[in-house]
């Protein structure tokens, strides 16, 4: 290490200015001051070097000592992550809490973020043989980390050689050498547990394209907007309007093996709600704590501002790492907007030229640094897998303006937006996901899924055709009320009311409705579906849609995402439907 | 603030004074965010040091810089971070916004010294809030329910009754359960002098003021104890809440005051001007004031926060309503409409929500039939506004009889359980009763939102008849 201590020269809130720090790198972790505080060196300008500290500054004095560390910002990766709850520095918050016996987070308190002393159940993997050649992302061993989660121990990237030790079955700490990797003279160590910077995207062998849909198990986001695994979603919105609920319900029922929820500038009684709600739930489809297959990052508002750029780097790292495992793993961001603000404070100190509204010019560089992390791909390392990330980030724009610098710089990396309607969300529609403005660009990938279950293409379209002819006329309603207007027009409003509130509200607070599997969303729309071609023949032969209106059948539709799938499997839904048939059948006949 | 700390440094070198900034020649060890006091010939005034380097540091003054000439006027540096000295005493006291007396009485004996700022509480500490406050506003408590733990404000406007309300709330605010200890701490931030009267007064009169903590910092205060005043108030409210066990309830009023002069002190650092001149920090300095409301596990006490803002031309999209919004778990709106019609207080509660009231009510908390009650009374009232928008057009005539019912109930709604008088404290039971005895004007099959059982149990006909034949 060439560096050299420096000395501060300015404190500036979060930014430091030190002097002397030769031999510095950009991006290299600095410790500021006497306690050691945590910090970044965000720019080299002469022989001064720009710091951004992570923890509170007040009290630092010009001349303390700079103190630079020889690495980047890194995360620590291996067994003890799932179940965790860390700040933006991957400090583990329960156990500073019980290190501290504080209930507040103070400073300069250092804690390793996976535990030292706990031994985890090491399996070798029993296709590596001693003398075999060994190359980054070869599967070693194995470790049950949760009954969820299978842990897949893997040589780092950058190491290669020949497998000269590994160590047989039997419990093991993450600092104990559980392979040893050995290149000419040169030796390596494979531990459980492996550092990784979390400003650079971790290797894989290739990209690979969209194929199939990651379910979250929201009608209106699987069937109208659906994302692909490895896909990226934006989720803007006023407040209020169902942004955090949305990732919540995200985090809790998508179809991937592992969760990560970070709440970067947000609030701390809605970290603990979610927190409080994964330890309770159990994973619909395997029956256990959601816990068991989730990561928290809680930066909360009133936490340093500069740390919440780290948790979202800290999110997408623990995300990719476990992608290289092969698994499908989603990863939301709560809020993107809040980072997005903390790089606007730093820069404006920094005395950086200003972009629009203040933000850095860089600001749209970094939100793509960050999306483009997320995709499916094939891994690396042996067995062959391949492992997918996927990111929702929500955005918070001022007055739900999206025409706001976040908001417009995302839409650019993005390939699902899901827009958040203030007017919906005051009218109780929820979630509040404006069904005009939202897209999905995977429709192409994710169709033979959906077509293998319905006819989803032609249901979905008919469905976005209805709700944009309800938009159309609405113009008309409010001038004439909408008694006046001819019956075909009439019927499109009542099924567009009817895809409205029975199929794309979906009530996170009920129980049974909060998620909601693909087969239970094709037999809604199936329902109402049929009960549309229905009223239309009914129509044709003379009936009025005041007397469709009032068929039983109606209701019981309204009553399906009541049921649970089993339910509606087990004649609930053929019972419907015949309803709906014989309803039709009488309201003619009569 | 420790002004027995002896001060180490001081220095008369100030190169130029910008608003409420001075620029002052650094001499070594300057602490970012440490006090310093400015002597004028006979009196003082305190700063902060807002930016530091080798060469210079930058003081924000917390008062007027006339009178200080370089050269002349003597900077000195404590080498500490405000503080404001907090004690159980506090209680029944009237302070400014440093805490220190403006009642007459005697200086708080400190049982502490307590930065102003805070800590962040640790996230993985916190429990979600669950429990209910009973503000004995019928409005409030069943439509809008404020939880311990919670921070919830009243969006309000010039002219609307929000300190009314305020009082009210710190008159009557109560937590249920034996054994539970509830405090108000009230805030007031750049009133006016009619305003600081009114507060006084009343504080004065109430026999709430032995579990009351008032601050004030009126309009001629100085922008710094401005800015510092929801910061004193919270601190004296956590020293209690988690020192003590009890249950703090926290109402700062105007906090659109406070945004005012954050703008100011933005502008005189000539700092870049984020959405209407407002800093491009506000977000997140507002939530270091709200933040501070939670509930942990290991303590007792809980801190609530119910901040009172006025919107700049009723207009919510301005950016204090608006990134208050977002911080806060939902807000109260006044309605300027609702007022016309004489109706106190006038709650707009479409536009309303209280994010975390459906974890703090039902059995053992409020009362079983609570949750159907609010939903019932929501729907029935959207209904009515729906129709009195629909009778607007097509005319009264032409509503049916059903569709009249409902009218009358907008009207009973917004008159006899909404409207209630400023003295007037009602029970979360005498809140829901009314709730039924307007909803009993409708007809039964038009209460879908409430189970047959609760009805039985709960509508004023069966009650009646319960009643009757014991
Ligand atoms: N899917 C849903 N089902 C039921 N209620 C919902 C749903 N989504 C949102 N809500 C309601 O809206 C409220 C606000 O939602 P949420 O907290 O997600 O908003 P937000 O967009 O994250 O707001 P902010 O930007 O202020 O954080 C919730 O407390 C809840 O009452
Ligand atoms: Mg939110």
């Amino acid at each position: 290490m060439s560096s050299r201590v420096g000395r501060i020269y300015r404190i500036s809130g979060p930014l430091v200015v030190a002097e002397g720090l030769a031999g510095v790198m950009m991006y290299e972790v600095v410790r500021v001051g006497e306690e050691g505080l945590i910090g970044e060196v965000i720019a080299i300008r002469g022989d001064r070097t720009f710091i951004q500290v992570y923890e509170e500054t007040s009290g630092l004095t010009v001349g303390e000592k700079v103190v630079p560390t020889g690495k980047p910002l890194s995360a620590e990766l291996g067994p003890g992550l799932i179940g965790s709850i860390y700040d933006g520095l991957q400090r583990p918050e329960k156990e500073i809490g019980v290190k501290t016996g504080s209930i507040f987070i103070e400073r300069g308190v250092s804690v390793p973020p996976l535990r030292r002393e706990v031994k985890w159940s090491f399996e070798k993997n029993r296709e590596i043989k001693l003398g075999d050649k060994i190359a980054p992302g070869d599967i070693v061993g194995f470790v049950k980390e949760t009954p969820l989660v299978l842990h897949k121990i893997m040589v780092p990237p950058e190491v290669g050689g020949y497998v000269k030790w590994i160590a047989d079955d039997g419990d093991y700490t993450i600092e104990d050498s559980v392979a040893i990797v050995s290149l000419g003279d040169r030796e390596y160590e494979v531990k459980m547990y492996q550092p990784w910077p979390i400003r650079r995207p971790r290797p894989h062998s290739e990209k690979l394209g969209p194929i199939e849909p990651l379910i979250t198990g929201i009608r209106v986001i699987d069937y109208m907007f659906p994302i692909a695994k490895g896909g990226k979603a934006a989720i803007p919105g006023g407040f209020g309007t169902g942004k955090t609920v949305a990732l919540q319900e995200i985090t809790k029922w998508s179809h991937a093996d592992i969760a990560i929820y970070v709440g970067c500038g947000e609030r701390g009684n809605e970290m603990s709600d979610a927190l409080t709600s994964f330890m309770k739930l159990l994973d619909p489809r395997r029956g256990r704590l959601m816990m068991e297959r989730s990561v928290f990052i809680a930066n909360t508002s009133n936490m340093p501002v500069a740390a919440r750029e780290t948790s979202v780097f800290l999110g997408v790292t623990i995300g990719e790492y476990f992608r290289d495992m092969g698994y499908d793993v989603v990863m939301v961001a709560d809020s993107t907007s809040r980072w997005a603000e903390a790089m606007r404070e730093i820069s404006g100190r920094m005395e950086e030229m200003p972009g629009e509204e203040g933000f850095p010019a860089y600001l749209s560089s970094r939100l793509a640094e960050f999306y483009e992390r997320a995709g499916r791909v094939k891994v690396l390392g042996r067995p062959e897998r391949s492992g997918s990330l996927t990111i929702f980030g929500a955005v918070s724009p001022p007055g739900g303006d999206f025409s706001e610098p976040v908001v417009r710089s995302t839409v650019r990396y993005v390939q699902c937006f899901y827009a958040l309607d203030y007017g919906l969300a005051t009218r109780r529609h929820f979630p509040a996901i404006n069904w005009l403005m939202s897209y999905s660009l995977y429709i192409d990938f994710v169709k033979a899924y959906w077509n293998k279950l319905s006819r989803w293409s032609e249901y979905r379209e008919t469905a976005l055709k209805i709700l944009q002819r309800e938009a159309e006329l609405s113009d008309i309603v409010r001038l004439v009320g909408p008694e006046a207007l001819p019956e075909e027009d009439k019927l499109t409003l009542e099924i567009s009311r009817m895809i409205r509130e029975d199929f794309l509200q979906q009530s996170a607070l009920n129980p049974v409705d909060s998620y909601s599997p693909p087969e239970k969303d094709v037999m809604i729309m199936e329902a109402v579906m049929e009960f549309y071609r229905l009223a239309g023949r009914a129509l044709m032969k003379g009936v009025t849609v005041a007397r469709v209106r009032e068929l039983k059948s109606r209701t019981l539709i309204a009553q399906m995402k009541y049921y649970t799938l089993e339910q509606l499997k087990s004649g609930v839904f053929e019972n419907i439907v015949n309803s709906i048939r014989s309803d039709f059948k009488e309201l003619l006949g009569g | 603030m420790t002004l027995e700390s002896l001060y180490v440094k001081s220095t008369k070198q100030i190169f130029g004074v910008r608003g409420s900034l001075l620029f002052v020649k650094a001499i070594g060890g300057i602490r970012y965010g440490e006090i310093v006091e400015v002597s004028l010939d006979g009196t003082s005034i305190l700063g902060q040091v807002i930016d530091v380097s080798r060469d210079i540091a930058v003081v924000q003054v917390f008062g007027s810089t006339a009178g200080i000439t370089p050269g002349l006027t003597t900077v000195k540096f404590y080498g500490e971070t405000i503080k404001i000295p907090a004690s159980i005493d506090m209680l029944g006291r009237i302070l400014d916004g440093l805490a220190r007396p403006i009642d007459g009485g005697p200086q708080i004996i400190p049982e502490d010294y307590l930065d102003i700022h805070g800590n962040a509480l640790n996230p993985a500490l916190r429990i979600p809030p669950s429990e209910p406050i009973e503000t004995g506003i019928s409005v409030l408590d069943s439509l809008l329910t404020l939880v311990r733990g919670q921070k919830l404000p009243i969006f309000s406007g010039s002219g609307l009754p929000h300190n009314r309300i305020a009082m009210q709330i710190v008159r009557q605010a109560a937590v249920r359960g034996s054994g539970e200890k509830f405090v108000v701490v009230f805030g007031a931030i750049g009133v006016t002098y009619e305003e600081a009267a009114y507060f006084l007064n009343e504080l004065r009169s109430m026999g709430a003021l032995d579990r009351t903590i008032a601050f004030i910092a009126p309009a001629s205060a100085s922008t710094v104890e401005k800015l510092a005043l929801p910061r004193t108030a919270l601190t004296a409210a956590e020293f209690i809440a988690w020192n003590y066990d009890m249950h703090v309830l926290t109402i700062l009023t105007d906090m659109t005051n406070y945004a005012e002069s954050l703008r100011e002190i933005s502008a005189a650092r000539e700092e870049v001007p984020g959405r209407r001149g407002y800093p491009g920090y506000m977000y997140t300095d507002l939530a270091t004031i709200y933040e501070r409301a939670g509930r942990v596990s290991t303590k007792k006490g809980s801190m609530t926060i119910m901040p009172i803002l006025t919107m700049p031309d009723d207009d919510i999209t301005h950016p204090i309503p608006d990134l208050t919004g977002y911080i806060t778990e939902g807000q109260i709106v006044l309605s300027r409409d609702i007022w016309r019609k004489g109706i106190y207080p006038p709650v707009d509660v479409f536009l309303s929500l209280s994010r975390l009231m459906k974890e703090g009510i039902g059995k053992d908390k409020t009362r079983e039939d609570h949750r159907e009650v609010f939903s019932q009374l929501i729907s029935a009232y959207a209904e009515a506004q729906y129709l009195r928008e629909l009778s607007a057009i097509v005319g009264l005539e032409s509503l049916t009889p059903r569709d009249k019912k409902y009218l009358e109930f907008a009207d009973l709604f917004e008159r006899k359980f909404m409207n209630q008088g400023e003295y007037e404290r009602r029970s979360f039971e005498q809140t829901l009763d009314i709730g039924w005895e307007i909803l009993s004007i409708l007809p039964e099959d038009e209460l879908k939102q409430i189970s047959p059982q609760t009805l039985k149990k709960f509508h004023p006909r069966y009650r009646f008849e319960v009643e009757g034949r014991k």
